[in-house]
């Protein structure tokens, strides 16, 4: 373990907004109940603000204006320390989805997420970041996707797929205005997800590839908090598309890979890209809009929506799913809390491939079994891979038996081809 | 001799370091290293969202419940209770004409001062109570929490004392113990007074680009 990388990690990520949050925590404890971790075990080490404690002890002996001050009268708080970090390092990686929720019933607006990814540079600093995180970065690093996914495997899934609705698909398509990138999860399990923009994209008359050097849209570098990592991934997808001649980047059904590309990409290379990123569902939203997606029939079963939260409440596309939903269900329901103050799948954050916390995040789908209870719905539709595959597998522990739908293929579905 | 001191020297000593130590705490923050700027392409105005989140974190939002019911029937019970005693209180407004601002307004009667100084004590003993028997505030509260309450308290139960102006000694304790809280205020949790508006800039800046306001 490296404790001085780790105490400069801290040291240089307080930066002017970093210390107005901590300086204005007033420790109210109402970003309590806004977390599914401490909401569903009662522990509260899991408040969100109790997982800032180290990035604030760092700053009252560091970079706060009366650091020198309270050191000097023996008041400062003591030194983050090996063992601070071993115990920290779980309500660092394990208890905390990075949703941001917390944010919107703190007074004070402060950005508890954005505090606990500084904390994970800290973590990847002393080299502590979860093995079974690691061993996804080095996967996503040598073969080009956290699981695995060879160019082989991908070219064979996209021409099943192709085959399967009868588009041809063509990859590394020079001059094609749209890129399309998946997430791991999209391509292993929900791969009907490609046919289904095939045949949406062929109606809607759109010019699109994929790219055999940069499929992978999950960054894993951005879930562990390691910005190399992150800024290497960003930069294939960034240098496939410029490649290709693209004018659109196209991120999937995906939470953290529209952060990752959209909102951090930029700054992670340390240039504007050449091109749009616009998320899926804001390009079939668009595509709806201009008339371009004719569908026959509605779905009538009861279906609600569950918000990816790095999609709504951390990106900002609240309206566009619910227009699409209204196209094509009849019978749409809203979960309570929905939109920006939906509650998390327990999967987000990298905590889906964190091995260890498993059982917490089972655990914590509690709180979102409760929001379905209410509601009942028939299916549940969604717009990320990862969202999906952690509900399904919530599910099954809880022995719901629930379909969860991808909403591109929802969309599809009912596609008037 | 102790009254000249506490009303004279001790008053400008205490006045100066609040207002020194405020704003080097805020010049402090604001030195400090900022983001970069932000080279993604902007959904809506970081200003706009900067401002938004002033206003929409004065109100809970998101469907939330206990916890931020009590909170904000505490919190806002004090906060307003406490703003209306410093602002409208008669001795207050004459103590501002006299040594701060030199020119006075009108003041809440003898009734208004006293229903705003039950709720600015219900509202202080409910957060405080909350703060000594909820699971998760003690989890999080440390020895400046309780300390910047208590000096709150003291500093209204000193007022209430002084109310009747009758006995010298009850408004020079007052003034004394506000002196003090003045001298804790910048180097203490007190600041949030101050940072709030930091923080929810910033969160509202940064999502307030990306279209929305969390």
């Amino acid at each position: 373990m490296n404790l001085p990388a780790a105490i400069e990690a801290f040291t240089n990520a307080l930066d002017s907004s970093a210390a107005s949050y901590l300086d204005a925590c007033v420790h109210c404890g109402q970003c309590a109940q806004a977390c599914h971790f401490y909401e569903a075990t009662g522990d509260t080490r899991y408040v969100p603000a109790y997982k800032m404690q180290l990035l604030d002890r760092v700053y009252k002996r560091t970079k706060s204006p009366i650091a020198g001050m309270l050191r000097m009268l023996g008041i400062a708080p003591a030194p983050v320390t090996e063992a601070d970090l071993e115990e920290w390092n779980d309500l660092i990686y394990d208890s905390c989805t990075l949703c941001g929720r917390c944010t919107i019933v703190c007074p004070m607006a402060i950005d508890i997420a954005g505090m606990v990814r500084k904390s994970r540079e800290a973590m990847v600093a002393a080299g502590m970041v979860p093995d079974s995180m690691m061993g996804a970065a080095k996967r996503a690093l040598e073969i080009g996707s956290p699981l695995g996914i060879k160019p082989e495997t991908l070219r064979k899934i996209v021409a099943e797929q192709a085959e399967e609705v009868g588009i041809p698909i063509e990859l590394d398509k020079v001059g094609a205005d749209y890129l399309v990138i998946l997430s791991a999860m999209e391509v292993l399990n929900f791969y009907e997800t490609i046919g289904a923009l095939a045949r949406i994209f062929k109606q809607a008359g759109i010019s699109w590839t994929i790219s055999s050097k940069a499929y992978e849209a999950t960054n894993i570098g951005i879930q562990m908090g390691d910005k190399a990592i992150a800024a290497t991934l960003v930069g294939r997808v960034v240098e496939a598309a410029e490649e290709l001649g693209v004018k659109y980047v196209i991120s999937p059904e995906c939470g953290h890979a529209y952060s990752a590309l959209n909102w951090e990409g930029p700054n992670l290379v340390g240039r504007a890209y050449d091109f749009k990123v616009i998320h899926i569902l804001e390009l079939l939203d668009q595509l709806q809009q201009e008339g371009r997606i004719r569908t026959k029939g509605m779905d009538s079963r009861r279906l609600t929506f569950h918000d990816p939260c790095q999609i709504v409440r951390r990106g900002g596309i609240e309206a566009e799913p619910r227009r699409i939903m209204n196209q094509v269900a009849d019978n749409f329901v809203e979960m309570s809390p929905a939109g920006a103050a939906n509650i998390c799948c327990g999967g987000g954050g990298g905590v889906s491939s964190n091995s260890r916390a498993e059982d917490l995040r089972i655990t914590a789908f509690a709180a979102k079994k409760e929001q379905l209870d209410d509601v009942k719905p028939d299916a549940l539709v969604t717009a990320c891979g990862n969202c999906r595959n952690v509900i399904e597998e919530a599910m099954d522990v809880y022995e719901m038996e629930m379909p969860v739908l991808g909403m591109t293929e929802l969309l599809a579905t009912y596609l008037d081809d | 001799m102790f009254v000249e001191f506490v009303e004279g020297p001790l008053w400008y000593f205490s006045a100066a370091v609040f207002v020194l130590g405020v704003l080097w705490r805020v010049v402090g923050i604001i030195r400090l290293k900022r983001r970069a700027k932000d080279l993604s392409v902007p959904r809506a105005s970081a200003t706009v969202g900067a401002l938004k989140a002033q206003v929409l974190h004065f109100v809970p939002h998101g469907g939330f419940s206990f916890r931020t019911v009590y909170h904000l029937v505490a919190g806002y019970s004090f906060h307003i209770g406490l703003f209306v005693l410093l602002l409208w209180g008669a001795p207050h407004i004459a103590f501002f004409e006299t040594h701060i601002l030199g020119f006075s307004w009108d003041a809440l009667p003898r009734w208004g001062f006293v229903v705003a100084a039950q709720f600015a004590f219900a509202g202080l003993m409910l957060l405080w109570v909350r703060r000594i028997s909820d699971p998760v505030m003690i989890k999080l509260s440390d020895k400046d929490d309780h300390v910047s309450a208590w000096l709150t308290f003291t500093v209204m139960l000193t007022g209430c004392l002084a109310l009747q102006e009758s006995v010298e000694a009850l408004r020079i304790l007052h003034m004394l113990s506000v002196e003090i809280w003045l001298l804790y205020f910048p180097f203490s949790r007190l600041m949030h007074a101050v940072t709030f508006a930091f923080s929810r800039g910033h969160t509202g800046a940064l999502f307030g680009r990306r279209g929305i306001v969390p």
